[in-house]
């Protein structure tokens, strides 16, 4: 075979194997986030609820997720829980636990910091304008928190974006694990591994920008 | 005397057992400008707060045109729809262009028609001199600016009284000014207000009536004239020397008191 590396993308279905791999690692991601959210959500009410437990179990939470390696956490949950309470979770579902359970406490604290930032004079002077307690919320509380969690809830959605790729550790079939297998079909092709990386890279890099361009521009606008 | 449009009988508020108001009491007649002075932590700014219920009274009545308006939980976004309010920090709306800031409260708490007040607001502003900042954003503005578009603010809600906490407190020196200037072309326009501010020839350019407040007592209560001048207590007398300074070229008998008391 004389051919360019790159050319083995375009034989065969190759390449819509690698888009349905991207479809995997972007579901996971898209549902991740979305669950992390809500989860986020009342994460941060708990954690200004002002009751001691709730503090202590946010933090403990937010602690653990911090310091453990996700990969550890996944190969925890796929394997250690089949063994010990004999769940047999498919490889998606054991990812979005983690990542979920990594998710909603790093959103939550981003949830909580934009909520606690906003000056309490702001509630006061709409309270003063004789505004109800649902309008204070409506009218500026709220947007106001959302214009500064977005920009950081958005990095944090790339970030999740990037770590799916760590799910092929436990047999699930997403992009990265598609350029592998298609990799071992054309082993003879010295130069395939690069191509196909580099395509997975450019995939990547393809779906995470836009992210990252809004949250700047929002970022700027709102400043 | 006609029947005054706020009274406040006998009020106390304490914050953790220290007591901040103990037992003030005050009227105050339409159309009238009370100045309310005294030293730092006296209870003032906690006075104006608790017309407005952002704080509760602990035992005590407030009226507001014959209306009890203490004590109440439920509806209290009705009585200070009555009442403005302006702080001493900037609080505009920082995400909202300075005519939705204004337009705020009119048309979501009063329901009022939103071109109707539009026209008005931009009245006012051109009476603040600031027409041309009505779409710009709050944070393109200077101190004194926002300032100026929070009292208009506050007019908007046609109050009956208007509450002015320290609104030159967090200004730089020369935006002073331009903002009491609004508050005295308010006060010749007949508002009735209630106002706690630290300058004094503001205080006694405004004032129909100043209240000097200390240890949460009304300590003495006069005209401009009469406390400025000559006040009658021993402690409006070493408040009031505590503004000014004794030069450095003047020796002998006199000796400053700045520090005295206390």
């Amino acid at each position: 075979m004389q051919d360019l590396g790159i050319s083995i993308l375009f034989k065969g279905i190759n390449f819509q194997r690698l888009l349905g791999g991207l479809w995997v690692t972007l579901r996971l991601a898209l549902l991740t986030i979305g669950l992390s959210t809500v989860l986020g959500l009342l994460f941060a009410l708990l954690m200004l609820s002002g009751r001691r437990w709730a503090k202590f179990f946010c933090r403990a939470w937010l602690e653990i997720v911090r310091f453990m390696p996700q990969l550890v956490l996944l190969y925890l949950v796929y394997f250690g829980f089949a063994r010990l309470f004999g769940w047999d979770l498919n490889g998606e579902v054991s990812a979005l636990i983690v990542f979920t359970f990594w998710g909603a406490a790093e959103m939550g604290d981003l949830i909580r910091g934009a909520l606690t930032s906003i000056p309490r004079h702001q509630t006061e002077s709409a309270e003063a304008l004789g505004l109800t307690r649902g309008q204070v919320y409506q009218y500026v509380l709220i947007p106001q928190t959302v214009r500064r969690l977005l920009p950081q809830a958005i990095n944090l959605s790339t970030r999740i974006i990037k770590t799916t790729a760590l799910v092929k550790m436990i047999n699930v079939t997403e992009v990265l694990k598609v350029g592998q297998q298609i990799i071992g079909q054309f082993y003879r092709q010295p130069d395939a591994a690069f191509w196909v990386y580099f395509v997975i890279f450019l995939l990547y890099f393809l779906v995470c920008w836009p992210f990252s361009l809004l949250a700047r521009r929002l970022e700027k606008r709102w400043a | 005397m006609a029947e005054p449009i706020l009274r406040v009988r006998e009020i106390h508020k304490s914050f953790d057992s220290t007591g901040v108001l103990r037992g003030v009491s005050l009227d105050i007649q339409e159309g009238e400008v009370i100045v309310i002075v005294g030293p730092s932590g006296c209870g003032k700014s906690t006075l104006l707060r608790c017309i407005n219920g952002l704080e509760t009274v602990d035992s005590g009545e407030i009226w507001l045109r014959g209306e009890k308006i203490s004590g109440r939980t439920r509806d209290l976004y009705r009585v200070r729809q009555k009442i403005g309010m302006v702080f001493q920090s900037y609080d505009l709306f920082p995400h909202m262009k300075v005519m939705d800031n204004l337009l705020l409260g009119p048309t979501k708490a009063l329901g009022r028609p939103r071109q109707e007040v539009e026209a008005e607001a931009l009245r006012m502003l051109e009476r603040v001199g600031l027409r041309e900042k009505a779409y710009a954003l709050p944070r393109t503005l200077s101190g004194g600016q926002k300032q100026r578009v929070a009292l208009v603010r506050a007019m908007l809600m046609q109050p009956d009284i208007l509450l002015l906490d320290e609104i030159t407190a967090a200004l730089d020196p020369e935006m002073v000014s331009e903002v009491l200037n609004v508050v005295i072309d308010l006060a010749r326009g007949g508002m009735t207000m209630a106002i706690v501010t630290h300058e004094m020839r503001f205080a006694e350019a405004v004032a129909d009536r100043v209240l000097f407040l200390e240890d949460g007592h009304v300590v003495e209560e006069g005209t401009p004239e009469v406390f400025f001048h000559h006040p009658q207590t021993e402690r409006a007398q070493q408040f009031l020397r505590s503004f000014t300074y004794a030069s450095k070229r003047d020796k002998g008998e006199e000796q400053p008191k700045n520090n005295a008391g206390d």
